[in-house]
Order: C-alpha cells, then structure tokens, then sequence
C-alpha cells in the first residue's frame, strides 16, 4: 500500500495537473488523494497548500472538517454500520455491538494492526433496508445476528 | 452511441419523434436497480432473467431494462412487465425460470409470485391495483418505471426536454419567472419558499455572473427521497436547472451531491455527459443564443452543508461554515455573486410546472402547498419505501392507508418527520394535513421528506437523544448556543435515561431549547432543539415516567431495564452463558444461570439467545426491580 516517496511526489503532481483551476477545487483534490492513497498523506496537505496558495493550517482546517477524509491509512476491511434513524429505530446498536463483539474491534476507533475497522455513520439513505452494514462497499440490507455471523466468517475467509 | 448534437428547437422535436414513433419490441420488462435493490440483489435477478430471455428466444419481443428506483424499497427487487403493467416483487434469481416461461413466454399471470399483503388476503398481479398505490400521486416517481437512468434517448422518448424546448423557442425569462409563481411551487427543501420568488430576487439582483445550485446534501438521517430522484431520472434535475438558467439569468451551475451516494454521482456525471454531448447543455444551446454549463460537485460527508450558507463555503473549497442571512444567496452568494439554491426535488418539478402550465400544477394540493411531495416512508411501518402523495393528504392517510399500518401485532406510537430539524408527532395528531404550515403549528415540520414511523417499542427519550447526539456531532462550533446547547441537552436526556433524571431538568431542556432557537446563527442550530421541544410537549407523560418513576415504558434505556432468568421455564441450557460479552451470567448454586447485574451491560443478547420454546430470560422495564412490569412483544 505504501509508496515510497518519490513515488508519493509524482502522483501528487499529476493528480494536481488533472485538476480544473480554482481554490473551489480543494475538496476534489483531497478525494482524489483520499481515494488513491486510502488517507491523506502531510506531504499532500502541503503541496495543496503551496498549490492553492492558502496558508496549511486553511488545508488542514478543511481535511479535518469533512467526515470523508481520513489522516491515518485505513484498515484492509471497512465495515461501515448504518447508525441513521430508520436503522437506529431498528437497532443498530444491536448492530454495532454485536459486529464488535465478533470481531474484537471497538466502533469508530482505527486500531493499527488491526484488520477490520468498523466505521459508524449517520445514514447511507437505503432506510427501507434497515439495518444496514456495509462491508468493503458491499451493501447487505435486514442484518440479523445469523447474517452478521455469516459476514464475518465470510470476512476471516479473505484474511 | 455517440450523440449527434441538436442545433435547433426543430431538430431536437424531428429526434424526439423518431424515438418514440421507433418500433419497441412488444414487452418492456422493468427492473428497479437503484441502491436499495441493488443491495437487494437487482443485479443476480438482472442476470438470471438476461439467461433466461436468451434460453427461451424471447430476445426479439422482450426488452430488459434496469431502471431507478421504484419507490417499493420492502418489495425490492421489483418488476413491472409493460404494456399489462404486471408487477412482481421480492424477486430472486431461483424465481425467474417459472417467471419467463409463464409470463413472457405464455402470457400467463403467476398469482403465487403476484403481491400479497398477507396469508388469505389476496393476490395483487397489477401496478394500478396496489392497495399503497390508491392514494398516491406520482407525478415524479412514475416516470423512474420506463427511464433507462442512463439513457438520454430513454429520456427524449417519455417527452424530456419538452419543457426546455417550450421555453426557449417562445418565452421570455420573465414570463418562466411567472410561470412558476402561478403555479405555486415551493422550496421542496422544507423550508418552502416561493421557487418563482427566489428567482425574481436573483434576476432582479446586480453583480456580474449569476449561479445556481442544486442541493442535494440530503444530509438527514432517515430520508433519501433526493438519492432516489439522482439515481432514476438525473435529466430531470438538469432540464430543471437549464430552464432556471435561462430565467435567472444564470450561465453556471453546480450539483452538490453526498458522498454517500455513489450510484447516484456516477449517474448525475453521465446524464451531463450525454447532454453536453447532444449539445443541450453548453454553449449556445439550441442556436438560440442561451449557454449555461453544470458541474458536479461531491461533498465530503458534513451534515451542516445542507444549510444553503454552508453548501456555498464548500463548493468554494471551504470549512462547511454557514454564515449570518441576510445578506441571502439570491444577493449575495457564490463567489459573492447572486446563486439561486434549489432542492433536487425543486428542480425535478421545474420541468413539469413549464411543460404542463401553472393550472395544472395547482389543481393539485392545498390552497398554500401546491403539486406533490415525495417521502421516505419507513421506519415500524409494513409498507416502506419512497412514496409521493398530493399536499393536504393527511399524516394518517399516508401511514395507514399508503404505509400499510403498523407491523403485525404492534401499535404505532408517533411519526418523526423533519429529520434532526423536525419532531415527532402523536398518533392522535394524525389527522394532520401534511402541508408546509400545519406540522409547522404542531411543533414539528415538514421537512425534506423524512417520514419515520415508530411504534410502542420505541422510546421517545432515547429517540429524542437519538437526535441529538446527531446534532452535537453535526454542530460545526461556530455559535454557542447550537455547540453548547446540543451538549447540554445530551447531557440531560443521558441523565433521564439512567434514571437520574429530575423534574427540573425538563423545565432546563425547554429553556436551553428556547434559547437555541432564538439566538443560533444558522437553520441547524435554530431547529436542533426541536426533537426536545415536540417530545415535551406530546410526550411528557413518558418523559415523566423516565423522570418520575424510573420507568421506560418501551424498555429500551438501558440504565431502567434489567434482564432475569426464570427458573421455572430454563432448562439450564448455557446458551445464554456463550453468548454474553461480558461473561455477567454465572451458574448459580442451584443449577441454574444467573445474572450479575452489576456487570450486566443490558445488550439483550441471552434474551435473543434464549430457544422460543423457551423465552426463560425477561426483561424488566424498571430501574427497581421490586414490582416488575414485563415488556410485551420482546
């Protein structure tokens, strides 16, 4: 996952000359780092900073702003459970505590080493499928306790 | 296919009329294969019905075509066979051989596989006779059945682009302004107001360029009517913006759109691709002189962004900080120009409103709602999924007529509408015309359209708190009574909810939520405190009970329930034992398990362990486990 610097260098540079002009376009140049580099490495703060001549604390006022974007490398699984009203009412807590208990790995906290992050969100807008889980992008709609043991499994399967 | 691009007025109606006079084959079967039936498996069902059709040599008669969202998410995935309009829901691949063969080969109805709202209460094989249907107007939700989402032709066929065509070929911007006055329409945001008059104040307003912005940061939990609009028919929002374009004077536009919505940005990005390609976006649209560009813009995950200040700072690259209003977008707004902000609901009714004329858009609705609205139904009700009803149906109506009523054996409590902003209404407010000024009056709103019904199972203070821990994260901490407010009041209702609670702290929430209403800076601060604020006043008998006797009536705050085992119906099985996470349950010395309280953690999960047959572990809705009141229907 790592590149090595010089590599870091480049991808920046060219990211930076694939985007259109203008200060507006801040945000989609950290997405577009945030997607290839799976978060946001200092260098590509400061080269947005120097890029878009605002000063690195306005670059990083705005990467720590947004929910999207991450200041650590991820984790190899992310699993996102829905914590909107309609699953709320529907029990994500259940949810969230359960995926806990079965993979060992406490909601909203990266734990480096770890395989598996679970991230929790407000509300991924497939309410009608409450609960819901994500798993690497994967959508999986009316969770149980026997669909989420299946999740798993299926997940230890990969390692 | 590459697009040929359409120079005039004349050329796009000589191709319109070539799509549709285009001989079809004879059945168009629809699929919904939006996100949610995606994630219901539309796709497999997608590809068991491609073998099929194949299998049997139906290629030629039958057309196959993966549309938006029908609006039956429950019934996901769903089809529709046309012309008959035969629907058939909760498909999977296994059900598809019985299907083809019967239906499109033989042309026989599969009654087994028809809806159904229950054992013994008939089958219903026909879109137009679907007992959720009966009330609704579908105006917009309609259309998504025979759009290809992805397909500009598709579009062009069902009369797209009817409305740009009638605007540019004859009427001048004033008279589009007026024409959407007439018809009543308003902000579908929830904030509703006058589309035409927000218009008028951006044409009439200096400064060298004008925007416009399409919201789509559906930012409230529980609503995804704007998703399902993006994802099934994106060429209506951008007919829309055009046309608001050529009115306001605008020669730039935005879609914001959620990062959570990824099919529906994938969707959006080739809708303008196709239409800057056939040259109806762009530079001199139609010959006619009018240019006008849309971009696409992701958000990155703020709920604040929704509010129009904010959405504004992002697109400018920014911290998602609203400011103080006036001076308001439509004077001062994008880049400091004037930018007319538009839910996406809005826009996809500018087409409509302009196509048809104001009277008919009006005839629908109430005197000061006019047309339809779309919501998210969903929540403890049978029938979920994105419904779209005419102003002035009742909240009523709408839950048990088009919403199916409660789930089997339950009893619905209260509707939440609004989201965050919004509060929950009593059963016995369900008389309510839904409009913009009746919720309003009632103590809760209309909002953008989430509609989330909960039933006796569901605690009203845990809900409220549900909320507002939301808003407390979602504050962005800029004006202290929002930042500090949200946090007290967390800090309040966590209190009622272990049970701690005192009479006091309700007269302390209605005066912090006062206080937040009057002085926030911004939409989300101002409307934070209204979860509390409607719990007070329709719910205070519960929130008494939390407060008073340490009670919670649904038995879900976990600091007033705790869970036993009865002896005399455990076997002493040690499932519960596995199953526990923090190994609270012990074998006693009489054989039997037994759970230590202090390390309890009140997941519920020996409970749900526990074999049916025999139910041994109980919950008790107490915070004192003297005189015990079992909670029913666990």
């Amino acid at each position: 996952m790592m590149k090595n610097e010089k590599n870091l260098k480049d991808r920046l540079e060219s990211l930076l000359a694939s985007l259109p002009a203008g200060r507006g376009h801040l945000i989609l140049f950290l997405h577009r780092v945030q997607q290839e580099f799976g978060y946001l490495p200092e260098e590509a703060l400061a080269r947005a900073a120097e890029h878009f001549a605002i000063s690195p604390a306005e670059v990083y006022g705005v990467a720590t702003f947004y929910s999207a974007f991450q200041m650590k490398p991820g984790c190899r699984h992310e699993l996102v459970v829905c914590h909107g009203t309609a699953c709320h009412v529907r029990g994500a807590e259940a949810v969230s505590a359960e995926l806990s208990r079965l993979l060992g790995v406490e909601p909203g906290k990266e734990e480096p080493g770890k395989e598996v992050a679970i991230h929790q969100v407000n509300c991924l807008g497939c309410c009608a499928l409450a609960p819901v889980v994500v798993v690497n992008g994967e959508y999986h709609g009316r969770v149980t306790r026997s669909s989420l043991e299946k999740i798993v499994e299926k997940l230890a399967g990969k390692k | 296919m590459s697009q040929k691009k359409v120079r005039t007025v004349g050329e796009l109606q000589n191709l319109r009329l070539r799509l549709q006079a285009a001989p079809g084959r004879r059945r168009l079967v629809s699929l919904s294969a939006a996100s949610c039936g995606r994630a219901s498996g539309a796709l497999e069902v997608a590809r068991a019905l491609e073998a099929e059709i194949k299998k049997r040599g139906l290629e030629e008669t039958v057309e196959l075509r993966l549309t938006g969202c029908h609006g039956f998410c429950q019934l996901e995935p769903d089809l529709v066979i046309f012309p008959e309009k035969i629907f058939y829901p909760n498909l999977s691949p296994g059900m598809i051989p019985r299907l083809v063969e019967e239906t499109l080969a033989r042309g026989r109805l599969v009654p087994e596989l028809a809806f159904s709202p229950g054992p013994g209460q008939g089958f219903y094989p026909k879109l137009d006779e679907l007992p959720f249907l009966r009330k609704q107007v579908r105006w917009l939700l309609d259309r998504h059945l025979t759009l290809d989402p992805d397909s500009l032709d598709s579009y062009l066929e069902q009369g797209g682009f009817l409305a740009l065509e009638k605007v540019l070929s004859g009427l001048s911007p004033v008279e589009v302004i007026n024409t959407v006055l007439a018809s009543g329409l308003r902000g579908r945001g929830g904030a509703g107001f006058p589309t035409g008059l927000k218009w008028r104040l951006a044409r009439e307003a200096g400064g060298t360029e004008k925007y416009l912005i399409c919201n789509g940061d559906e930012g409230d939990p529980g609503a995804y009517m704007d998703r399902g609009l993006l994802e099934s028919n994106p060429f209506s929002v951008i007919e829309g913006m055009l046309i608001g374009g050529y009115a306001v004077g605008a020669g730039k536009g935005f879609i914001y759109i959620r990062q959570e919505y990824p099919l529906a940005m994938e969707r959006v990005e080739r809708a303008l691709e196709k239409t800057g390609a056939a040259g109806l976006m762009g530079k001199n649209i139609l010959g006619t002189g009018f240019s006008f560009e849309l971009e696409l813009v992701r958000g990155a995950g703020a709920f604040v962004s929704g509010e129009e200040t904010a959405l504004i700072a992002s697109i400018e690259g920014r911290r998602a900080f609203p400011r103080q209003r006036p001076p308001f977008p439509v004077v001062r707004g994008l880049w400091g120009q004037p930018t007319v902000i538009n839910n996406v609901e809005t826009w996809a009714n500018v087409p409509l409103v302009l196509q048809n004329g104001p009277a008919w858009f009006s005839r629908v609705g109430t005197p000061g709602s006019k047309g339809t609205k779309i919501f998210s139904l969903v929540g403890k009700v049978r029938y979920t999924g994105l419904v779209e009803v005419p102003f002035g149906l009742t909240l009523g109506e709408v839950i048990e007529e088009v919403g199916g009523g409660a789930e089997p054996g339950r009893k619905i409590k209260a509707v939440q509408t609004g989201g965050p902003s919004g509060g929950c209404l009593p059963a016995s407010l369900f008389h309510l015309p839904i409009d913009y000024e009746s919720l309003q009056q009632s103590g809760s709103i209309m909002g953008s359209g989430g509609m989330i019904v909960v039933d006796e199972s569901t605690c009203l203070v845990d809900l409220v708190l549900y909320f507002l821990r939301f808003a407390r994260e979602e504050s962005c901490g800029q004006c202290s009574p929002c930042r500090l407010g949200t946090r007290q009041m967390v800090r309040l209702l966590e209190k009622i909810t272990r049970g701690e609670g005192q009479l006091e702290d309700l007269e302390l929430l209605q005066k912090i939520g006062w206080t937040m209403k009057e002085a926030s800076l911004c939409g989300l601060g101002r409307t934070a405190a209204n979860p509390v604020l409607s719990a007070l006043r329709h719910f205070r008998q519960e929130l008494k009970k939390h407060v008073l006797e340490k009670e919670c009536p649904a038995g879900v705050c976990r600091g007033l329930i705790s869970y036993h085992v009865e002896k005399e119906r455990c076997t002493a099985c040690q499932l519960c034992l596995e199953s526990c996470p923090v190994e609270a349950i012990v074998i006693a010395d009489d054989g039997y398990p037994q759970i230590d309280q202090k390390l309890c953690t009140r997941c519920g999960l020996c409970q749900s362990t526990c074999p049916p047959g025999f139910s041994a572990i109980i919950k008790i809705n107490r915070k004192e486990s003297g005189s015990l009141a079992v909670v029913k229907g666990e």
